[in-house]
């Protein structure tokens, strides 16, 4: 599907195992313009960061990895950023975007995400969220005043509760998540899980895992098929071989595919 | 618009209540929102939260309980024309909000600002606590108060779609009907050679794969307009009717041999 306007915006840096995809809302064009400085600071920031460090470098300050630190003050950057263009140019007044972001380093990921974008990890055969929506649904589910399945049902999609650049501040949530060889993430725009079961999802990545451009091609098929009108977009990663630091990840496949 | 309830008895309507609070109650007494003066209906008999475009039923201890469409219920998540019953009183519940599937409403991804995290409640005791400090200054609409839309879009889906080469069977239909998108018929895949010749393979998902891991393997999707087959890995393309696919899907004709493998096979429809 094509539109003259997409707000999702993608990237993949094989170079320093980081990818990004996020979402964006706004009218006009202003959508795109969040999501595309979301993941282009996103993706500076941290590229820039480490040439001449390594992501499980510590920061003595604040005792915690650079990895971790980097996803963090990234988002927040893209936050401003964003914030900062709504508030100068009235057109992009309200613009906002969710975003995912994945750092692989180490035999670990690092799981960055604001918003109702997604990551999922296929192990094995068993499909799990790895992230958790910020959305009101997810309160609802997790407040148990409506369950998994009722949720479908559920009028009130597509209301997140956290955004990238709607306020001046933004708290991204970040979880590091061991890897083992075989995994696969999917990182997708709601499009996505708003269209197919993750029962849907799951068969198809089992079943296509080796040619990760089709299986890319088949979740978007699917979206489309079932009535799709947002935009979709997702981000399939497989992990070839073991990445400990310092440099043993070259193994890993990156794929995108976005529509 | 806001949902409704539809209050009537043997047949005849008595009152429409829309429910535009978070929190309405059902019961005898004269304070409820939706009093029922009837002996069989207790004093405060039942609430419906509505966060949104949702709306929940829930039963408060009453006597005599509720049914939802003849079913007793003590919590329900309500949906467009289900029928409450208390006693002999019928509440028929309308909610024709136009559902997520239609265009604008899928272009539309909204922002929840701070006040709305509050709307998480405890489980134990969700009715009372969904109803969080935002009801007093617009108690008409406190929920829809607090959503911020920053989703307009001016390019009309239409023109999206007309790009895709969507079928359009399955455009109007929301996300829980997919399976039943399917409407075409039932196929299978039928060996022709090899040790299962004559094993019949029905295709009763959305996908199938065929053939050996490592060596070659295809994949059958079932779309709303037809079967696909795919090339998934393997040095060499899978064959239909002795010419081997190209990267591409290629859709599958009735008796069509598709040759993978080393085995032959027949797709054909179910009759």
């Amino acid at each position: 599907m094509v539109r003259s306007h997409n707000e999702d915006s993608v990237a993949c840096e094989p170079a320093c195992g980081l990818v990004v995809l996020a979402d964006g809302m706004g009218g006009y064009n202003a959508g795109e313009v969040a999501s595309g400085i979301a993941v282009s600071v996103v993706v500076a920031e941290i590229s820039e960061h480490l040439q001449n460090a390594l992501p499980v470098d510590r920061d003595a300050e604040r005792g915690e990895e650079l990895g971790v630190l980097l996803l963090d003050d990234s988002i927040r950057k893209a936050n401003a950023s964003i914030f900062h263009a709504a508030q100068s140019q009235p057109q992009y007044a309200g613009m906002g975007t969710t975003i995912v972001s994945g750092l692989f380093y180490d035999d670990r990921v690092a799981v960055g995400h604001v918003g109702d974008s997604r990551m999922y990890r296929l192990r094995g055969d068993i499909l799990e969220v790895v992230t958790r929506d910020h959305s009101l649904l997810q309160e609802q589910i997790d407040g148990g005043m409506i369950s998994v399945a009722d949720a479908r049902l559920s009028k009130n999609k597509n209301l997140v509760t956290r955004a990238v650049g709607v306020d001046s501040e933004v708290v991204p949530e970040i979880h590091v998540h061991d890897v083992l060889v075989g995994d696969i993430y999917l990182l997708c725009s709601d499009g996505l899980n708003d269209m197919v079961e993750d029962e849907d999802i799951q068969a198809t990545l089992s079943a296509l895992q080796r040619n990760l451009p089709l299986a890319a091609g088949q979740l978007i098929q699917m979206a489309n098929d079932n009535g799709g009108r947002d935009n979709v977009s997702v981000i399939l990663v497989r992990v070839n071989g073991k990445f400990s630091e310092p440099r043993g990840w070259l193994a890993k496949l990156f794929n995108w595919f976005q529509e | 618009m806001a949902a409704k309830l539809i209050l009537s008895m043997d047949g005849a309507v008595i009152k429409e209540y829309p429910l535009n609070k978070e929190r309405m109650t059902i019961g005898r007494k004269a304070h409820n929102d939706i009093a029922i003066d009837n002996l069989a209906v207790s004093g405060e008999h039942a609430a419906i939260v509505t966060i949104l475009h949702d709306s929940f039923l829930e039963d408060l201890d009453s006597t005599n309980g509720l049914e939802v469409n003849g079913v007793p219920t003590k919590k329900h998540f309500l949906q467009n024309n289900d029928v409450i019953e208390i006693g002999k009183y019928k509440l028929k519940y309308i909610n024709d909000q136009v559902t997520q599937t239609t265009a604008a409403d899928f272009e539309k991804t909204m922002v929840m600002r701070a006040p709305v995290k509050q709307v998480a409640p405890s489980a134990n005791k969700p009715a009372a606590a969904v109803a969080p400090a935002q009801g007093q200054a617009s108690s008409n609409k406190p929920a829809q108060a607090s959503v911020e839309s920053t989703g307009k879009f001016d390019a009309p889906s239409v023109s999206a779609v007309s790009q895709s080469a969507k079928p359009t069977v399955s455009q109007s239909k929301p996300a829980g009907d997919m399976q039943q998108d399917t409407m075409q018929k039932a196929a299978v895949v039928q060996v022709l050679t090899g040790p299962n010749a004559g094993k019949e393979l029905e295709l009763v998902k959305n996908l199938t794969t065929l053939g050996k891991p490592g060596l070659q393997v295809a994949v059958l999707t079932r779309r709303p307009h037809g079967y696909f087959i795919t090339h998934v890995e393997g040095e060499r393309f899978p064959l239909v009717n002795g010419e081997a696919l190209t990267s591409q899907a290629h859709q599958l004709n009735d008796h069509d041999v598709i040759e993978l493998a080393g085995v032959k096979m027949e797709f054909y429809f179910k009759k």
